[in-house]
């Protein structure tokens, strides 16, 4: 259970990272990666996931 | 006026502070100590303090001082109809498009080498790539490195707004003197047509419910700062049939709340882009659509005519951009500032101006007092300083001034591709360049060769280098009157 970053698409703003409740999401080698140990999809915070919601592209930030 | 050419390309060229001030001072003859301030009668001291050397908030400051933009904030919280910010390119020159993102340290350390070698260097913006106030984290360690390391810069930023009122207070605390926001409507209707989504309070709203949001977000965020003293210059892009008579609202709407200035820019839109209007095909306005929107706007805000939609990470005098020679792998790791280059510059624009100013009022005054009914339309090659002082064949964009019966107006720009290269000239770029210059009478340069020259007359424009190194108004004036007949001397005595 875990969202995941589609990284062709990504043009690395960043929001993700710093919107992400779990600190699931970092900068590794050259890419956005989420950690799937520590995405909790946002449950129990948010109604919805807010990588997902704050993502400027459409289907790059999606279900892994 | 017995001005002294001191071509600032002697000045931003000189290798030490010392040789730059010998330069300047060898020009002599220009007095210093009159008590003269290039201060704009209308406007208040405080204001002018906050302006004088800001290109982007002063027409007349932009033909002697540079702002540099560092690209530190590339997260955005709401998404625009007129940007794709997937969008990369060296060669594009428009808001939100970048070669690199920096961080914090990366852009405190571009800012010292560009301050070290560029001295007309006066502000630094965080306009994105994405939005400043909401990327807020990396814009704030940006500023605080900066003001500690270099102190006498300008601190700048530019945002859509929504996150602006959560961030005033810290603004203000750390002297952000000036704020631009983007504003392209008042009406959540016609909000709808360009903002497809926002990102706000956790989560993303769409339709009118999106704009309505960012609608109050940005009329708070502008009471506040107008609250604080901060200064604020609106931008807004004219999307035709969508935005354009609306416009008229929104200047209304933010003059009431304190903005400093309006600035109108046309939307850029081309499908090559990605954008979403560029998809759609929304195209933008012309020149002459643009021009008649502003001028129904004058007597708001005062309106900025001269923007240039820069870069996210635009270096440089408006109109000429020297990001490329900045990048982070020329610049070294270790580099300190160095503020004499920009000391001496500063002294001596100090006194160019009043020059520059006395003798603009002269040629205002000349051609006002002509009373002439009709309208000049010139266009001027300038690398800067006022001066018509660059030669037809490498000018990249043109300057449009209007000299009628109310004096002489700078009413905008107009891009071109450079023509000469190195000896030679394009055929087809002149073309270009002629329908570029579309409504023009005149055209003043340094130099010109005969064939180009021959080749606008064709077109009805004329061009002529019988001006050059004079002051973009006095060449101007002295123009008016001999296109009129008249003699100078006696208009002005």
């Amino acid at each position: 259970m875990a969202f995941k970053i589609i990284a062709s698409q990504c043009t690395q703003c960043g929001a993700c990272e710093f919107e992400c409740p779990s600190g699931a999401i970092g900068f590794k080698g050259d890419n956005y990666v989420i950690d799937p140990n520590k995405c909790t999809e946002c449950q129990g915070v948010f109604e919805l996931q807010q990588c997902a919601s704050v993502c400027p592209m459409p289907n790059t930030c999606v279900p892994a | 006026m017995s001005a002294p050419i001191v071509s600032l390309e002697s000045l931003t060229n000189a290798t030490s502070s010392g040789q730059l001030l010998r330069t300047a001072r060898s020009g002599g003859g220009v007095s210093s100590s009159c008590g003269l301030s290039s201060r704009p009668t209308d406007m208040d001291e405080a204001t002018w303090e906050k302006i004088n050397d800001h290109p982007c908030f002063s027409e007349e400051a932009h033909h002697y001082f540079a702002r540099m933009h560092v690209a530190v904030a590339p997260a955005c919280n709401i998404q625009c109809n007129y940007c794709n910010r997937k969008y990369d390119c060296a060669n594009e020159s428009r808001p939100g498009v970048v070669s690199e993102k920096l961080t914090p340290d990366e852009a405190l350390r571009k800012v010292i080498a560009v301050a070290n070698d560029v001295p007309q260097l006066s502000v630094l913006g965080i306009a994105g790539p994405g939005d400043a106030c909401y990327d807020w984290k990396k814009t704030r360690a940006t500023f605080e490195r900066v003001a500690k390391e270099v102190p006498d810069i300008k601190l700048c930023i530019s945002t859509n707004g929504l996150a602006l009122p959560e961030h005033v207070d810290e603004l203000a605390e750390m002297n952000v003197s000036h704020v631009t926001i983007t504003i392209n409507m008042v009406d959540p209707a016609v909000g709808e047509k360009i903002y497809p989504w926002i990102f706000y309070g956790h989560r993303r709203y769409t339709g009118i419910d999106a704009a309505k949001i960012l609608h109050e977000r940005q009329m708070l965020g502008l009471e506040m700062l107008t609250e604080r003293g901060i200064l604020t210059k609106i931008n807004s892009v004219m999307i035709p049939g969508v935005n354009d008579q609306h416009l008229i609202e929104v200047s209304k709407w933010v003059k009431k709340r304190g903005a400093f200035m309006h600035n109108v820019m046309p939307l850029i839109s081309d499908p090559a882009h990605g954008t979403c209007f560029g998809l759609t095909g929304q195209r933008g306005p012309t020149a002459f659509e643009l021009k008649a929107l502003q001028d129904r706007l004058e007597g708001g805000a005062k309106l900025m005519r001269h923007c240039r939609q820069c870069r996210a990470d635009a270096v440089g005098l408006l109109g000429t951009d020297r990001g490329q020679d900045f990048t982070v792998n020329q610049i070294p790791a270790d580099v300190a500032y160095d503020a004499s280059k920009r000391h001496a510059y500063r002294e001596v624009v100090a006194r160019m101006r009043e020059d520059h100013l006395a003798a603009k009022n002269e040629a205002i005054a000349m051609v006002a007092s002509a009373s002439i009914r009709g309208s000049l339309q010139v266009a001027v090659a300038t690398k800067g300083g006022g001066r018509v002082n660059q030669h037809f064949g490498h000018a990249k964009e043109f300057q449009i001034y209007e000299a009628s019966q109310t004096g002489i107006k700078f009413v905008g720009h107009r891009k071109v591709e450079q023509y000469c290269h190195g000896g030679w000239g394009e055929d087809a770029t002149l073309v270009d360049i002629i329908s570029a210059l579309e409504g023009i009478d005149i055209v003043l340069c340094a130099k010109i060769g005969d064939c180009p020259r021959d080749q606008l007359i064709e077109a009805g424009i004329r061009a002529t280098d019988a001006f050059g190194y004079d002051y973009i108004e006095t060449a101007i004036s002295a123009l008016y009157a001999a296109e009129h007949g008249i003699d100078l001397l006696q208009a002005t005595a």
